[in-house]
């Protein structure tokens, strides 16, 4: 019983303020997020100053109840763990202050995480990760294809030349009127319109992984406003069906051939945009027929939480990585840095 | 009482450690460094310097601003996190006033200012009344040339301090003539140690989770969604 490693482990590099403790890298004891969506709701989007004062009113409460309900002290602790980036330094740099104050409170390992190895490591609390793996990292602020040959090794074989899908869908949205945050707005609307409308898909070069979206996401106002000088009706159910319909190809098909490539025995999805269900459905038919497992985490692990980060920092932890206290946010952290 | 004071809300770094009615010691810099990267080794060090564990810590005492944003907000997360974790007392004290305390014998009225920008200062106005200083006028912001032609219609002698005083003083001294002194090179430095003795003596916060810097202003997106809502 005493080998078992506990981490707590501090998420706040956007609008989330999140801590949990995590048992050896893949068990969750408990997983606290304070969500601030309905305070940046009526500004349409996450306003900077307004998250990091979020985050100073909500840091220590949700530590304290993520050890409460974990049933655990400080002295049980192998680790305090927090995103080191990427993200809004503001924001980020309330969960690093308050995770340097623990470790030092408690003379406690520091370890700093980088985000997007948190939603990859979100999937080892669902099964083992198996090796060599392929991600596919989907969020507001990402969309990357990263590849991984080992625990903590990360290589990013492509990713978004302009906006994240995530971003995309938010700026639909808005053209669509859609309240904040957009895409399960337009994941709901997908689902009650058909894809009659046709917009691009950007392949880009013939063995690329990149991603581009701002060209799509131009398309689908270009339709709007000509359909709207031409006195035409579109049905808003329609044009995000085939909005939808527009990401989802290049996303399964670019994950799809990055898969075979690289001969990889598991394929996971990460990020907050991994919620979509037209994405979920669409990945699962088509990894059904490659005989390649494919792991989907379950929403509440898809969107920002401190539960992956304690799932990442586990390897950190074993590795011992360690940081000082001079540990800052960095909001342009690099995932390859190790 | 072993009290750790910590002061982030301007370019001035402080740290101070003290016991009782002594002051086991205090770290100062004026540099414009990041205080995230900064803060928590100036802490380790002073305290391992003077052989104080963190458990043995009974109060920490925070500079809550106003100042920088940013600034404030590492110094106000590292004090409650350690204040909750280790289950001891937090105390908030006005930035203001810990500046001010450098010009506690001054036989006149002493504003401390911080540059906010846009000719605007973060100020408040102090006096000495048997050698503790009173507030007279609220922390605030507020333009500089107002607050000086303010002050020329009520006082004989002010004494302004603050490392920001150079971006200012052709206004003030404009404004107010010869009844303005300032403070020599180090009296511009908030006393992380002046810091820490208004705050032993201060009631705790009630609440340390709810315990949050004083900004002075709302977040620029909120005042201008709030001047929306009254259209
Ligand atoms: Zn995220």
């Amino acid at each position: 019983m005493d080998d078992d490693k506990l981490i707590l482990a501090i998420e706040t590099s956007c609008d989330e303020t999140a801590a949990a403790v995590i048992k050896n890298g893949n068990e969750i004891l408990s997983n606290i997020v304070a969500s601030q969506i309905e305070s940046h709701k009526r500004f349409g989007g996450v306003v900077p100053e307004i998250a990091s004062r979020h985050h100073v009113e909500q840091i220590t409460v949700i530590i304290e109840e993520a050890m409460n309900e974990a049933n655990v002290t400080f002295s049980d602790l192998s680790a305090i763990a927090v995103t080191e980036g990427p993200g809004l330094v503001g924001a980020l740099l309330i969960g690093v202050n308050a995770a340097k104050a623990l470790a030092f409170a408690h003379d406690l390992p520091l370890i700093g995480v980088h985000h997007i190895a948190g939603h990859i490591y979100a999937n080892q609390l669902i099964t083992d990760l198996k090796f060599p793996l392929m991600t596919l990292v989907v969020s507001g602020g990402h969309t990357e294809l990263v590849y991984m040959k080992e625990h903590g090794n990360f290589e990013v074989v492509g990713e978004t030349r302009d906006d994240a899908v995530g971003e995309a869908y938010d700026k639909v949205a808005r053209t669509l009127n859609l309240p904040y945050p957009g895409g399960p707005h337009i994941d709901r609307l997908a689902t009650e319109g058909t894809a009659t409308i046709d917009l691009p898909r950007a392949w880009l070069e013939q063995d690329s992984y990149d991603f581009s979206f701002s060209g799509l996401k131009s398309a689908v106002i270009n339709t709007l406003h000509n359909a709207k000088q031409k006195g035409m009706e579109i049905s808003n159910e329609d044009l995000a069906a085939s909005f939808q319909e527009s990401v989802i190809e290049v996303l399964v098909e670019k994950s799809k051939r990055a898969a075979i490539e690289y001969d990889v025995k598991q394929f996971l999805v990460a990020g907050g945009v991994a919620a979509n269900k037209g994405l979920r459905e669409k990945m699962t038919e088509q990894f059904a027929k490659l005989d390649i497992e494919l792991i989907i985490p379950p929403l509440y692990l898809c969107t920002d939480n401190a539960a992956m980060i304690g799932a990442a920092a586990f390897v950190q932890l074993e590795k011992k990585q360690f940081t000082g206290y001079t540990l800052n946010g960095n909001p342009g952290l690099n995932l390859e840095r190790n | 009482m072993k009290a750790l004071a910590i002061d982030t809300s301007s370019f001035v770094m402080g740290v101070s450690l003290v016991d009782g009615d002594q002051v086991l010691g205090e770290v100062i810099t004026n540099l414009k460094k990041n205080h995230s990267i900064r803060l928590m080794p100036a802490i380790d060090e002073l305290m391992k310097d003077a052989g104080v564990r963190p458990q043995q810590l009974e109060r920490i005492i925070v500079a809550h601003g106003p100042g920088s944003y940013t600034g404030v907000r590492i110094g106000v997360t590292t004090a409650k996190t350690l204040a909750s974790t280790l289950g001891i007392p937090l105390v908030g004290v006005s930035s203001i006033e810990v500046l001010a305390q450098n010009g506690r014998y001054f036989n006149g009225v002493v504003s401390p200012i911080f540059d906010a920008r846009r000719g605007q200062v973060y100020t408040g106005l102090y006096r000495e009344v048997n050698g503790e200083l009173t507030n007279i006028a609220r922390d605030q912001i507020c333009l500089l040339e107002d607050w000086s032609t303010h002050l020329k219609s009520q006082y004989e002698n002010v004494l302004f301090l603050g490392n920001d005083i150079a971006i200012h003083k052709e206004v003030i001294i404009e404004k107010l003539g010869d009844r303005v002194k300032f403070g020599q090179m180090s009296d511009h430095n908030p006393r992380p140690s002046e810091l820490a003795r208004l705050g032993i003596s201060m009631e705790p916060a009630k609440d340390i989770h709810s315990f949050i810097p004083n900004y002075i202003r709302l977040a620029e997106a909120e005042a201008n969604w709030l001047a929306n809502q009254k259209k």
